[in-house]
């Protein structure tokens, strides 16, 4: 039983991450009715740019604020400069056009920072949260920012013009532009909000995962499915897949025999994907009654 | 709480008239000359690459039937062209059986293995087939690599394929032919038996029960079409016909291990189709085209940074041809009609 | 009087199909003016090219100045609100947000408060519905809350497409009472687009009828709908 409760923390612990990432994607979702495939890649981007400016010898948090800044306005130039273009293209043609920017953006991460791994620090360190041996500040410190985050979120799409407009340009353009809504800025904001959430996750992903261009392959996926599982419209959803994921992997990974890290991943899709099959909107989506 | 929602009027895979199915006679022509006819000048190297060509021409057109022709979406492609492979690979290596002889044999399983991935993904689409299948891309190298498997698998080393000679008749015909240009008109050979059988199956009623299905799948049930039983053979002809090509790679490169079969693979051939033009069958090669040499390009152009070459020219070429070379085909067809009435 | 809106030689297309050839016509301030014609007869595509929905040329004047090219939102944003064909509800959202919507350009935020009140006054089904996903409303209760979300705007002038389209005649009587009331109190300019011919002439005072993107007649209501060939092509009798 101890184990058990144990390892629940711990993907408690990992499962912020996941939380976190998919925060930034259902954010995006909400702007353009799509997942951004290039998402992990920004946030890897981002927090490389925070290290460099620490590098150079700025204090942490003024390096974490530029970066949310730098992050933001690189997400608004990404949207006008790459998708405002392909607006009238095909779905899965935007899917090649996320494809490329994933590519793009971890050759030049390669070339700039080279591969090698680097330590990323913490705010909050590293030093046994409360004295409980389970979890660490930092992964107590995720939890933290992450509901917060979501909070704020929240907050945004419920409670704010601009929330309520995004929101309306994403789910139907068309009847937006008839209330004087400019959807095309409503997509480039939701883009520089998620890219700014994404550099968060980034941040708080890098220490315990360490930094390096092919870090967030696998936590974007994770996201995705936190994301996908949540139901894809809401932040609380988005927050609670993401700690239901990570409870997943880690209980996939303690009990089923045999399976070691490489197949941890596809078994915590497999089952993702089986409460899909049971709940098709993800556990807090909301049904969509198809009128023909 | 239910939200009530019009069906959008705009499908997401936007269709392809059923006249524009396959290319017109002449420019088929043309192409099948210079496919026939190329070999023959070239060192055995590029016809290698040719026949690689080829392969991933005829897996970006199986995916086009799955997601061009039915409309459903597949990042798992990878996983059915590995099964191929390995089936190829163990009947040759294992079981001593001909090589020509293990091309049915894994679009057969391979048609079986689609099927059946196809009925629980019945319950699936958009965002959420394309995790299901993801999910399948990325557990096939590991399944691969599992020691249970190891003893006909290879394991992670993988298993070396013998190359099949050009069969003796040639010879006593006095024709010397190498191993790579016959392994080419072999699967030149293979792959036109596969065009003319899709361009056949989209052009038949069961083609047109699809793209109904894809078009509008409430209304194509309304009218009688069996919903279940169209998509699932759907992914059952994609994976046998991938399956297929998955056989002949293995052939070809002489060679399969479970590092070959990533995700990298799936979103390749997803590229290709798009690059090509969904749901345009002959699109199919130029598709395979932009696959096989244009990372090799990048490469060329700058080491350091090839994979942001390679975006950069993906880019300019969605920019370009939003729609694909089923664009490029249509605008030059036009563009010839218009000649000829003036 | 110079009129609110004049349209003049207006050519409009789908791709490359020329819908509208020609069209011409003018609406004065506090006017309810109906636009009648059969299906394809170009009366969508007309209220389209008035918010630049769709590629056209001529032009369009809105209280003295040309639209030009602007774009559908800063269209929006001079005072013209458009109810659309299907009503354009944002089915997913609340009714009361539906409503916030149609008020998102405002700056006065009282107002807008108050206004919400006003339009559930007008509307008292809205007011029980007001948490209602707009989705799950009626037909008739969902046109209801598009006209009210155009209201919200405190436009100047209104178009409306079809509005009776899909309702139950009752339910269109009421609609059609309460849009005269808001030309008349609220002093809103509203043009008209219908097939249902017989009531559209009974609330307008001037009404054009547009036959293959071209208008063939126009008057006011009482003239249109005396008129011999209307009464036998859209009253039928």
């Amino acid at each position: 039983m101890e184990l058990f409760t144990n390892q629940v923390l711990a993907g408690i612990a990992t499962g912020a991450i996941y939380a976190c990432m998919a925060l930034a994607v259902v954010m995006i979702y909400q702007a353009i009715d799509h997942l951004n495939f290039a998402q992990g890649e920004m946030a890897m981007f981002s927090t490389f740019v925070a290290w460099q400016l620490m590098q150079w010898g700025l204090p942490y948090w003024v390096a974490f604020v530029l970066t949310l800044v730098f992050s933001f306005i690189g997400g608004v130039v990404i949207e006008r400069l790459l998708f405002k273009p392909l607006a009238k293209a095909p779905v899965l043609t935007h899917v090649a056009g996320f494809i490329a920017l994933f590519a793009i953006i971890n050759s030049v991460a390669g070339l700039l920072w080279d591969f090698t791994i680097k330590q990323f620090p913490s705010p909050f360190g590293s030093s046994p949260f409360l004295g409980s041996q389970l979890i660490s500040t930092h992964q107590a410190g995720m939890i933290f920012v992450t509901l917060i985050l979501l909070v704020l979120l929240f907050g945004f799409f419920r409670y704010t013009r601009v929330g309520l407009a995004m929101r309306a340009a994403a789910s139907m353009p068309e009847s937006a532009r008839l209330v004087g809504i400019n959807t095309g800025w409503m997509i480039a904001l939701g883009w520089g909000m998620a890219a700014a959430i994404g550099s968060i996750a980034g941040m708080l992903i890098a220490p315990v995962v360490f930094l390096e261009p092919n870090m967030m392959g696998g936590v974007l996926i994770y996201g995705f499915a936190a994301a996908v599982v949540g139901g894809l419209s809401s932040p609380l959803g988005a927050v609670v897949g993401g700690f239901l994921v990570g409870i997943f992997e880690n209980l996939v990974g303690t009990y089923i025999p045999g399976v070691g890290n490489e197949l941890k991943l596809p078994i915590a899709l497999a089952l993702i994907i089986t409460v899909l099959v049971v709940k098709p909107n993800g556990l807090f989506g909301r049904a969509i009654v198809k009128r023909v | 709480m239910s939200a009530v929602q019009e069906v959008a009027a705009a499908p997401v895979i936007d269709a392809v008239p059923k006249k524009a199915m396959a290319l017109g006679p002449v420019a088929s022509l043309v192409i099948l000359t210079l496919l026939i006819a190329t070999p023959l000048f070239v060192k055995n190297f590029i016809i290698f690459q040719m026949t690689m060509w080829l392969i991933y021409a005829i897996a970006v057109l199986a995916l086009n039937i799955l997601t061009g022709a039915s409309g459903q979406f597949s990042l798992g492609q990878s996983a059915f062209y590995a099964l191929g492979a390995y089936t190829s690979a163990i009947l040759m290596e294992h079981g001593n059986i001909n090589y020509v002889l293990t091309l049915p044999v894994a679009g057969l399983i391979c048609f079986i293995a689609g099927f059946l991935f196809g009925l629980p993904a019945l319950r699936l689409s958009g965002i959420y087939l394309a995790l299901a299948t993801f999910a399948l891309a990325t557990a096939m190298p590991q399944l691969l690599k599992l020691g249970v498997f190891e003893h006909w698998t290879g394991g992670v080393q993988g298993l070396v394929v013998t190359k099949p000679d050009a069969p003796e008749i040639l010879a006593t015909l006095g024709l010397k032919v190498s191993q790579d240009m016959w392994l080419y008109y072999f699967t030149l050979f293979v792959s036109i038996m596969i065009y003319i059988f899709s361009v056949n199956l989209l052009k038949s009623r069961s083609g047109r029960a699809m793209m109904a299905i894809r078009d509008n799948e409430i209304a194509a049930s309304a009218m009688g079409v069996d919903v279940s039983l169209y998509k699932t053979l759907a992914f059952g002809i994609s994976a046998g016909i991938t399956g297929v090509a998955g056989g002949l790679g293995a052939i070809a490169v002489q060679f399969v291990a479970p590092d070959g079969y990533t995700i990298q693979l799936a979103v390749a051939l997803f590229l290709g189709m798009v690059v090509g033009g969904v749901g345009w069958l002959p699109g199919s090669l130029a598709g395979a085209a932009f696959i096989v040499f244009v990372p090799n390009i990048a490469e060329h152009i700058s080491k350091g940074l090839s994979g942001a070459v390679f975006g950069v020219i993906l880019i300019l070429i969605i920019f370009l041809m939003p729609h694909g070379a089923r664009q490029i085909a249509y605008g030059a067809q036009s563009l010839i009609g218009k000649l000829r009435r003036n | 009087m110079t009129a609110m809106l004049n349209v003049k030689d207006l050519r409009a297309y789908y791709g490359q199909v020329q819908a509208l050839h020609g069209l011409e016509f003018a609406l004065n301030e506090g006017s309810m003016t109906t636009l009648l014609g059969a299906n394809g007869a170009g009366k969508t595509t007309t209220l389209r090219a008035i918010c630049n929905m769709i590629r056209s040329t001529g032009s369009i004047e809105f209280e003295g100045k040309n639209l030009g090219n602007a774009s559908t939102e800063n269209i929006v944003r001079l005072g013209i609100a458009h109810v659309p064909q299907g009503r354009g509800t944002f089915t997913t959202l609340t009714v009361e947000e539906n409503l916030q919507l149609g008020a998102i350009t405002r700056k006065d935020t009282k107002a807008i408060a108050s206004d919400i009140d006003r339009m559930y006054d007008h509307f008292p089904v809205l007011k029980q519905r007001y948490l209602q996903q707009a989705g799950t409303l009626s037909g008739g209760e969902q046109q209801m809350l598009a006209v009210a979300r155009a209201l919200m705007l405190r436009p100047k002038l209104m178009l409306l497409d079809e509005p009776s389209f899909g309702l139950a005649p009752l339910v269109v009587r009421d609609l059609f009472g309460i849009l005269g009331k808001i030309n008349r109190e609220d002093k809103v300019s509203i043009l008209v687009v219908e097939q249902n011919a017989k009531l559209a002439l009974e609330l307008a005072d001037k009404a054009y009828v547009i036959e293959t993107g071209r208008i063939v007649m126009s008057g006011s209501a009482n003239e249109i709908a005396n008129n011999e060939d209307v009464r036998k092509s859209y009253l039928g009798y």
